[in-house]
């Protein structure tokens, strides 16, 4: 997987969002966030590892564990942000942009 | 990748500017718009109505898998020039947005490119930023279901 460290390619994936979700209610090991999914604990990690690199996350340690918890200002940061309507409006016009270059007319 | 949309939103005004190069002759670029069944294909929505007239309207809908409406949106149109401009209103019903204004403008660059430019005015500063983050908040609130869906199958 290549780490990316831009947020919004972060928040763009659903399995990414869950996690922050997942975090935003209570601080957890990377453990037991990987349990609440169906994909490896590797897999997790990795999407743990980017988010944190985006600072969307914030850790802690507590004796030999380490927590992880949604970072309330970057997500406001994020939020605040028009990239995610833009990336909406992109998706549509390439849509878009693909049925038209495909147009056959029907006459 | 560069996103080939741009969008212009300034601080404190109540108005965007979207815009975006098309790899296509600017004829089928508004043929995009005028078409119910590919206005629905690219659009993500069923197309109950679309008049392509100055008076005409629009009417657009879209249900969830159980056939549950989901959004509903319509407009009239105030100007059609075909391959130059479309002037219309648009409007999300049962929603707290209020109408907008939207201008979209078709240029024709070479014979294969061509430019659209949506400007679009919003009756507040606030509608116009509450608008823009509604994409962020839908994407939350869908990892947030999807993660209840998960949880609910542990149990």
């Amino acid at each position: 997987m290549e780490i990316r460290r831009d947020v919004f390619q972060a928040i763009a994936d659903p399995t990414r969002r869950a996690i922050l979700s997942l975090v935003a209610i209570q601080a957890m090991t990377p453990g037991v966030i990987a349990e609440n999914f169906d994909s490896s604990r590797q897999t997790i990690s990795k999407h743990i590892q980017i988010l944190a690199e985006c600072e969307l996350l914030s850790q802690y340690q507590n004796g030999r564990e380490i927590y992880y918890l949604t970072n309330a200002k970057k997500m406001k940061e994020v939020a605040d942000f028009i990239e995610p309507f833009r990336q909406m409006w992109d998706d549509r016009f390439n849509k878009l942009e693909a049925l038209m270059k495909n147009y056959k007319p029907k006459k | 990748m560069e996103l080939k949309t741009k969008i212009s939103a300034k601080e404190g005004q109540q108005d965007l500017v979207i815009t975006r190069e098309f790899d296509l002759p600017v004829e089928l670029l508004f043929k995009a718009y005028t078409e119910p069944e590919i206005v629905a294909q690219w659009m993500s929505t069923k197309v109950l109505k679309l008049e392509n007239k100055k008076y005409g309207g629009y009417e657009f809908e879209t249900s969830d898998p159980h056939g549950n409406v989901v959004f509903k949106a319509n407009g009239v149109i105030h100007e059609y020039s075909p391959n130059v401009r479309i002037i219309r209103t648009f409007e999300m019903e049962n929603s707290p947005f209020a109408p907008q204004l939207e201008f979209l403008d078709f240029e024709s660059i070479s014979e294969e490119t061509s430019t659209l430019t949506m400007h679009v005015i919003y009756k507040s500063v606030d509608l116009r930023d509450q608008m823009l983050k509604l994409p962020f908040a839908q994407g939350i609130n869908m990892a947030h279901n999807r993660l209840q869906d998960a949880v609910s199958k542990l149990k």
